[in-house]
């Protein structure tokens, strides 16, 4: 029960930037090549941060964000969060299907079928890639879900990744990765979130102590 | 007047005529219990459903040791336990189509932990708005006892 306790996150912080930085890396060439443009990326930050701390973080709890969440099974099981604000999304899916975002964003939080399936499909290149990055980095077989959409407020959202945390301490593990193009730059928050087994055998993958 | 902000696995307490409020429960759950004739109330912001198994933790963060404190530190503002009333909000499983995880059904999970153990203390269940896959904005309004309901898509209520 101890595996994932704070402490442990924080000892550990140098080896999840290492996996958030080849993980985004490699989601990175494939959004490029989605999106058919040169994408760079900054050097994720990675944080242990308090439950409280990390909404403010974003924009306060109320925000209107989407986050997408795939399951991952295999050999390593937890989930892969990832929280867009609205801005983003919208510029990803304007991005994507070639039109001004203002031809995109509607007065509400709607998305219609086309733009959600375009967002969708933009996510799961993002997690495909940045999971592949993670198997080959640790030799383990990790196979994604089919991602889930949900609109809505970012403290809610985020509730998947703070209860899960929330069975060892009351920090939760994040990573926030920066893509930029020439006309702007898009933001995506990842949440890597292993359940306590798999935490050690991630860690122990790495050949280090838990 | 004042507005108190309750955190994530936290708890306060408050008198009329201040505001409790809580922002963005998911698949948490927002238990607030209020005493109408002293116009006292609490909330509690739980993210799982038991202590037991997470001794020495922060008891704010699960629904039997957070209603249990709610119950004491009400007391001690002059409002005894057979006094209260309860409503809980929250609870939803925010990525609905998603099934082959159990942790992902929490949302339920601290839903009934919280119901079984306000009816093991004898304390009636005003109102109970918890489940869909809609995150909930929360304010009880101690003056009156109303817990007022702010959602994304489903609008406003009082309940």
């Amino acid at each position: 029960m101890t595996d994932t306790s704070d402490n442990n996150l924080t000892k550990h912080l140098d080896v999840f930037k290492e996996i958030g930085n080849i993980g985004a890396g490699n989601a990175a060439s494939a959004l490029a090549g989605l999106l058919n443009k040169r994408i760079s990326m900054t050097v994720p930050d990675a944080a242990v941060v308090p439950f409280n701390t990390i909404v403010d973080m974003m924009q306060g709890p109320e925000t209107l964000v989407a986050g997408v969440l795939v399951d991952v099974s295999g050999e390593l099981h937890g989930f892969n969060l990832l929280v867009l604000e609205m801005k983003d999304a919208l510029a990803m899916i304007s991005q994507a299907l070639g039109k001004p975002v203002s031809e995109v964003a509607s007065p509400g939080f709607e998305l219609s079928e086309l733009q959600r399936d375009t967002l969708m499909e933009i996510v799961n290149i993002i997690v495909g890639s940045f999971l592949s990055a993670i198997s080959s980095f640790t030799g383990l077989s990790v196979v994604p879900s089919v991602p889930n959409l949900s609109i809505d407020m970012l403290g809610a959202i985020i509730s998947i990744a703070t209860i899960q945390y929330g069975q060892v301490g009351d920090t939760v593990l994040f990573l926030k990765t920066q893509f930029n193009d020439l006309e702007g730059e898009i933001s995506g928050h990842f949440f890597l979130i292993p359940d306590y087994n798999s935490y050690k055998i991630l860690i122990n993958s790495l050949g280090l102590e838990g | 007047m004042g507005t108190i902000v309750v955190g994530m696995a936290d708890l306060k307490v408050a008198k009329a005529p201040d505001i409790l409020t809580t922002l963005g429960l998911g698949s948490c759950i927002g238990i607030t219990l209020y005493a109408p004739a002293k116009k006292v109330g609490g909330m509690a912001h739980i993210m799982l459903p038991t202590y037991k198994g997470f001794e020495g933790q922060n008891i704010a963060k699960f629904a039997d040791s957070a209603i249990i404190e709610l119950v004491n530190q009400i007391a001690r503002l002059g409002a005894p336990r057979a006094s209260l009333v309860a409503k809980i909000a929250g609870g939803a499983h925010m990525f609905g189509r998603s099934q082959n995880n159990d942790m992902l059904k929490i949302g339920e999970r601290n839903a009934a932990a919280s119901l079984a153990i306000l009816k093991q203390l004898g304390i009636p269940i005003k109102a109970n708005d918890t489940g869909g896959t809609h995150g909930r904005t929360i304010e009880l309004h101690v003056e009156t006892g109303a817990l007022k309901i702010r959602t994304v898509g489903a609008g406003e209520k009082f309940i």
